[in-house]
Parts: structure tokens; sequence; C-alpha cells
């Protein structure tokens, strides 16, 4: 294999960079050698191909940057390239992911490890561009792997870990990497850019094995299976899901130990939640201010802890258990919606709320939706859902179960 | 840009490769003439070929599961991707390639799309693949002039009047189907100048065919060609007529056979006999009349039919290919 020279020039030693989380992916692709990526443009999502597209006009990056006339087509073409055995990164927000969804979901079925960014953004109309979860979530059942991402350093290395695990063979699935559009695509942060050397050591080539599709080995991908097979390929879908957690695991101590960063779990970070009486759970850069939150309502002396969930899928049912074994209650927060649901609630509590059923411990389980459209959720706003958490605790029931934080009524 | 095979053009039908790439496995229609331009494409095209293929007949009733006729490395894409599906096979070879991750080699990408996966649904992607020059690949749109895997249904590229199972003659209307034939490698020629090479075909014609595959595949940058395809169910006719109503749609100058190369027209076959006035054009009573499809049709049906393809043989600005003409006087 052969890198650019401006390209290997790049990242021959260790430094940090002011970037944003568009960058921070940007720059994995870089390193990750990434051999196609598919760019259409829609806020916010679009600031990596922006940057990806300077790297190559620079020379710095040796990538077929393809700007497709549609998000379908953006897809479509990643998932082609793919089963050729090139490595490839593309990506969407809002109405642009459900754009390409039909591709989307065949990207998945077809067990290729296509790697793509989330820039959430709300499903407009109405028209708004700030961060939902709606978009991404939309994939959670077909077979992707779905990621939060809270900060860019996170963007960058989790970037890097989901080519290793999408290309693993026990694997073979498809990964997303949401990342909240404007809090995270756009800030900036510094960020700790690893070397090209210790990448390469970290990340092998991707070898699509008997799978590839070449003249060398002429098989015929997504022949008409019907009901006579498609229920063992969804089973064995299934299983390639379920192996990824242990495969997650297992990449995820490689990379602690090739680039000395890293949380305990891969699948969640537990902040002060090992004695909290209430948990906050939320995804993505919402657990900044849910951590200042803690922190200060921590210094009244008021325990409470805060749990993001990294991994959506695959879902870390055990170690969220595990987690909330202690508390009294939890509030969920959600990014999101899901009109009719149980309790009309958010699509994470649901899920978390589904998750606990078989826990030995069974907290009070409330939902607070909150930060639709870009809101901003503020220390305050979380204030407000820990008292009233606490009212649960103090009463022993649940009077609502969900929340509509922040909203005008 | 990936260097292309060295493919010869076949002199005399004795010459096409006794090879196969599409073999038995399918259970296309008897008399499927997809069918056999599948097989021709791959024959031209030889060994060294990825075909991809868009939703249809030619994915459906070609592979099932463990009976895949395909001897080539073959992919389904989506309905709407064929374009796609060429531009990111190809893009991924190329990539690769020039990386040194996979041995350099001119290796032939081949999308084929049905008329609603390519005509309709798929333009788009089939515009963008002919603006990417630095991509070798042909887009083949095998035109049985409906969507004939679903049921026959009418699409863009369906005769005007043609009945399908969404225009069904009715008591009140008689023709459903008001729209007429999207002329569409005329459009791709005339949209992206820099696409080197857009044919029309037909299996009828099976050297012809099978040369416009290779001229196709070694020219350099992606290409398009269009081909008719005579569908027994879908037009409604005895299968071992397949043959020779191909055969009548261009006699009567209903689909016109011709190369654009480098911006350069050669008219082929009949087609150049006709324009140079050695044929006359039959009339389009002998090729509608043959086929249960147009079975509805009035004489006055059958009139005004005619005289459209009159108009596109008498007042287009290139008879039967572009449908304009200069200022008069200019
Ligand atoms: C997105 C999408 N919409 C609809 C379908 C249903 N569908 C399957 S095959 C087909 C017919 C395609 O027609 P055409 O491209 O002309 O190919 P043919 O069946 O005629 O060979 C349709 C509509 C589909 N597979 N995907
Ligand atoms: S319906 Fe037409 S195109 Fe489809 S297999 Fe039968 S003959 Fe071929
Ligand atoms: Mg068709």
């Amino acid at each position: 294999m052969t890198i650019a020279p401006a390209q290997a020039a790049m990242y021959q030693e260790e430094r940090e960079e002011l970037i944003s989380g568009s960058e921070a992916i940007g720059i994995a692709c870089a390193l990750a050698d990434v051999d196609v990526i598919t760019a259409y443009p829609i806020r916010p999502y679009d600031t990596v191909m922006q940057y990806v597209s300077k790297l190559k006009a620079d020379g710095a990056f040796d990538c077929d940057f393809i700007v497709a006339e549609s998000e379908h087509s953006q897809f479509e073409i990643v998932k082609h390239a793919s089963a050729v055995g090139a490595r490839t990164f593309c990506g969407s927000s809002g109405v642009g992911w459900f754009y390409a969804f039909e591709a989307i979901a065949v990207t998945a079925g077809l067990r290729l490890p296509v790697v793509a960014m989330v820039g959430n953004r709300a499903l407009d109309d109405p028209g708004a561009f700030g961060v939902e979860h709606n978009d991404a979530l939309a994939v959670r059942d077909l077979g992707w792997m779905l990621y939060w991402v809270a900060t860019a350093q996170e963007a960058l290395d989790i970037a890097l870990l989901a080519y290793k695990v999408a290309e693993d063979p026990r694997v073979f699935l498809p990964f997303a990497l949401s990342c909240d559009g404007s809090f995270l695509t756009h800030s900036q942060a510094i960020v700790n850019v690893p070397t090209f050397e210790q990448v390469q050591k970290f990340l092998p080539n991707y070898d699509r094995g008997r799978l590839l599709l070449h003249p060398d080995n002429p098989i015929t991908i997504a022949p008409q299976v019907n009901e006579d097979w498609l229920m063992e390929i969804r089973r064995q879908s299934d299983e390639a899901m379920r192996r990824s957690t242990a495969v997650i695991k297992e990449h995820y101590e490689d990379f602690k130990r090739t680039f000395g960063r890293g949380d305990p779990s891969p699948f969640i970070e537990e902040y002060m939640v090992d004695d909290a009486e209430i948990v906050l759970v939320g995804m993505g850069t919402l657990a900044l201010p849910a951590r200042v939150a803690v922190r200060r309502l921590r210094e009244a002396g008021k325990k409470v802890g805060f749990l993001r969930v990294k991994f959506f899928r695959p879902f870390a049912t055990e170690e969220i258990q595990e987690a909330l074994s202690r508390c009294k209650a939890v509030a969920v927060i959600d990014r999101d919606y899901s009109y009719g649901s149980p309790a009309n609630g958010g699509v994470l509590f649901n899920e978390l709320r589904s998750a606990m059923y078989a826990a030995s411990n069974h907290p009070h389980i409330l939902n607070f939706i909150a930060g639709l459209g870009g809101r901003e959720v503020l220390v305050r706003d979380i204030n407000g859902i820990v008292d009233t958490t606490q009212q649960a605790i103090d009463i022993g029931k649940i009077e609502q179960e969900t929340t509509w934080v922040a909203v005008r009524e | 840009m990936t260097t292309v095979q060295d493919l010869p053009q076949i002199r005399g039908v004795k010459n096409i490769p006794i090879q196969e790439g599409y073999t038995s496995g399918h259970r296309t229609c008897q008399g499927c003439e997809s069918a056999l331009v599948m097989r021709l494409m791959i024959k031209a095209a030889g060994p060294r070929t990825i075909v991809v293929g868009s939703t249809g007949c030619m994915y459906v009733a070609n592979t099932t599961y463990y009976s895949t006729p395909w001897v080539v490395p073959w992919m389904h894409t989506q309905l709407g991707s064929s374009g796609s599906a060429a531009m990111g096979t190809a893009a991924g070879l190329a990539s690769q390639m020039r990386k040194g991750k996979m041995k350099n080699e001119p290796i032939n990408v081949i999308a084929f799309c049905g008329d609603g996966g390519g005509v309709d649904m798929g333009l788009s992607a089939v515009s963008a693949a002919l603006q990417h020059d630095e991509y070798n690949l042909l887009i083949l749109c095998y035109d049985n002039e409906s969507y004939a895997n679903t049921d026959i249904q009418v699409s863009g590229s369906s005769p005007w009047g043609a009945n399908s199972t969404f225009s069904p003659p009715g008591k009140v209307h008689n023709i459903m189907n008001k729209r007429w034939k999207k002329n569409t490698a005329p459009m791709l020629a005339v949209g992206h100048p820099n696409c080197r090479y857009v044919a029309t075909a037909c299996g009828s014609y099976g050297l012809d065919f099978t040369n416009k595959i290779r001229r196709a595949l070694t020219i350099g940058g992606p290409t398009f060609i269009h081909s008719i395809d005579p569908c027994p169910k879908g037009w409604d006719y005895d299968p071992k007529y397949s043959h020779e109503l191909g055969m009548l749609a261009v006699e009567t100058g209903i689909w016109v056979q011709y190369e654009i190369v480098d911006g350069e027209l050669i008219l082929n076959g009949p087609t150049k006999a006709i324009a140079n006035g050695i044929r006359k054009r039959k009339p389009v009573e002998d090729y509608l009349m043959r086929q249960g499809r147009f079975a509805h049709f009035t004489p006055d049906d059958l009139k005004m039919f005619q005289a459209k393809i009159d108009e596109s043989w008498e007042k287009w600005w290139i008879p039967g290919v572009v449908p304009m003409s200069p200022e008069a006087g200019a």
C-alpha cells in the first residue's frame, strides 16, 4: 500500500489541533486512508465533506471523492465500492439521511462495513437545521451500529474504532457516527491527532475475503431468497450484531493500548453514577450541561449522576442494568420523539425502560423530551428534571411519565 | 483513469465468443429478449467483468439463491441505482488499484437497468455517472417497455396507448397511456457532451449488439446503451416472434439504430438503409398489430401513431433522433 506523500507527511508526529467534530472525522478518514468518499450538501454534516475535499485538493488525502447527485446515490456508490473491497465513508443529516434510506437499509442487509456520519438534524418540514436524534435513530432496527459522540476527540477516536469493528469479519456491519448538529459538528475543541504509524498499527486494511466482488472471485451477491432463506440470513445479521459487543470491547481495549486514551467502557460513560440516587440518562453533547448540573447538585449535597449512552446499537443492556442497579430513580432525557409510543415517550426512554424490565433493581423511570430542533438544554432545565424526578421518589410513584422540557404550552 | 481491455470488434457472427458468462439457472419467460441481451452482453465483455443489475426481471427472474446464471461476478443494485452502482464499483476498483491495494488491471464494469429503473427512477443517477469521465463503465438499459417484473405497468418508456396493468383500455378511456415514449439515448447524448459513446441496440441484430458492447467498453469513460427488448409477456405475443418483432421495430422506423461516437452520429443496419432512401419504412401497423398490448387500437389510433413516426422521420432535425429543427431560414 502506498500513502500519498503529502498525506503521510501530515501525520508524522502526534499533535494537538483546535478543530470541530466534523474536521476530526475528516482527519480520521485521511488517517484511515479511506478509498471512496461521497458527498452531498446538507447542513450540518456537510462540514466534514468541505474539510475532506480541501484535504484532497491539497494532495493531503488520496481518495476518490465523488459529489453525488443525491443522498440516495451517495449511499449507493459507497455501498458498491465497499463490495469491491474499498474502504468508504459518507454521511448525511435529517431529511438527507431519509432520502438515502433505501440504500441505508440494504447496506446493512448486505453486511457492508460502510462508515457514515450523521450530523443529527431535525426532520424538517417545518424548516429547522438544529439537532434532533430521530434521523439517525431511524436505522436502529436495521443492522447499523449506532454511536453518539460527545466531543471532537471522541469523534476522531470512534471513527477509527468504527472501521476496525465494522470491517472485522465477525461483524461486517455498517457503522453510523451520530454527531449533534452544531454542538458537535461546528464546535471546536482541542483534539489530539495521532500519527499514521499509530493508526496503521491499530487498523488493518479492509479485507472482504471470500465475499469480495471481483473477477477472481465470481460470486453473485443478493440473489432472490424469499421465504426459502431470508429468515436464516436475517438470523446471521442478528448473530453478527450480537457478536459485535465482544468485538467492540476487544478493539476498544486495543485502541486504548495504542493511543493511550479512552473510557473504561466503550458502551456507556458513567459520571458519578456509583452512589447516585437519581441518574440522568442521555446521549451526545447533552453530556456537557448534564455534567455541569450534576457537579453543582453534588456540591449542594444531592446524590445525582449522569449516564451517557454511547452505543445505541448494540444497546448495552447488561451494563446499563448494572449501572442503574443502585439508584432510586432514572430520568431519561430524549432529544427525539416517538409519537404514540408507550408513555408517549422518546426512543431512548422506551428502549431503556424495556432494558430495565429484566433488571434486579426497578427504579422509577421518567422521561423528559428536551432540546428538540437544536434548542439548548440548559443547566436549569436539568435542575428542573432532577426536581421532578425527586418528587417521584418522595411520593413513591410517577405522576407523569413523560414531560416536555422548556416548552411553550 | 484505469486502462481498458483489448476487446477487438468481432467480424462475423461465427466469431462471437463461444464462452458463456450467463448460462442456465435463470427462469425468464420463453422468448425473453432481455435474457438474450444479457447473454450477448457478457459474451462481448468476457470474464474479466463485474456486472451489477437493478431490480426488475433481469434480477428477479435471473438470480435465485443457489442457482445463479452468472458466471461472472454479479451484484444486485436498487431500482434507481444502476448509475450509482456502476460508479461505486468503478471508483472502488480505481481507488484501490491506484493506491496499490489491488492488482492493477482493466476490469469491465457494466451496470444494467430496465426502463423503469433507468429511464424513470434512476435517470438522475445515470446522468450523474455519465458526467464522470474518470471512470470506465457501461450502463445498459434493457427496455422491455414496461415495469415487467411487477406485472407489466406502463413506464416513461412505454409506447403511447400500450395496454398495461396500469393502463388498461376501458369503456370510457380506450387509451390510458397518453405519454409518448421518452427519447432517452439522445437526451443522454445531448446532455452529456463529454460522454464518448451512446448507442441504441436490439438483440435481433446480434453481431451489431456485441460490437456495440465492445465499443462502449473500450472507448474509455462512462458510456450508455439503450436496447429495445421484445417481451412476450408484456407485449402479449407468441414467444417465437421475439426476434422478428425486434426487427419490425427497426423496420417500421419506430426504433432507430445508431451510435453516437465522440459526437458523431452513425446510423446502423436497416435504419441507415431507411435514412438513405434505400429501404422504405414498413407501416407501423405491421408491428403494432402483432402485439396484444395494442389490440384495442382503433384505425384512428393507428393513424395517429403512424403520423407521429412519420413526423419523427420527416420533420425532426436528425430523423428519428433529435426532435427539433433549426429556425426556418437559418
Ligand atoms: C424503490 C423500489 N420501488 C419499487 C420496486 C418494485 N419493483 C420491483 S421490480 C420493478 C419493475 C422494474 O421495471 P424495469 O426497470 O423496467 O425492469 P423490468 O422488470 O421491466 O425488467 C418494480 C417497480 C422496487 N423494487 N424498488
Ligand atoms: S416478463 Fe418480459 S422481460 Fe420479464 S422475463 Fe418475461 S419476457 Fe423477459
Ligand atoms: Mg421494463
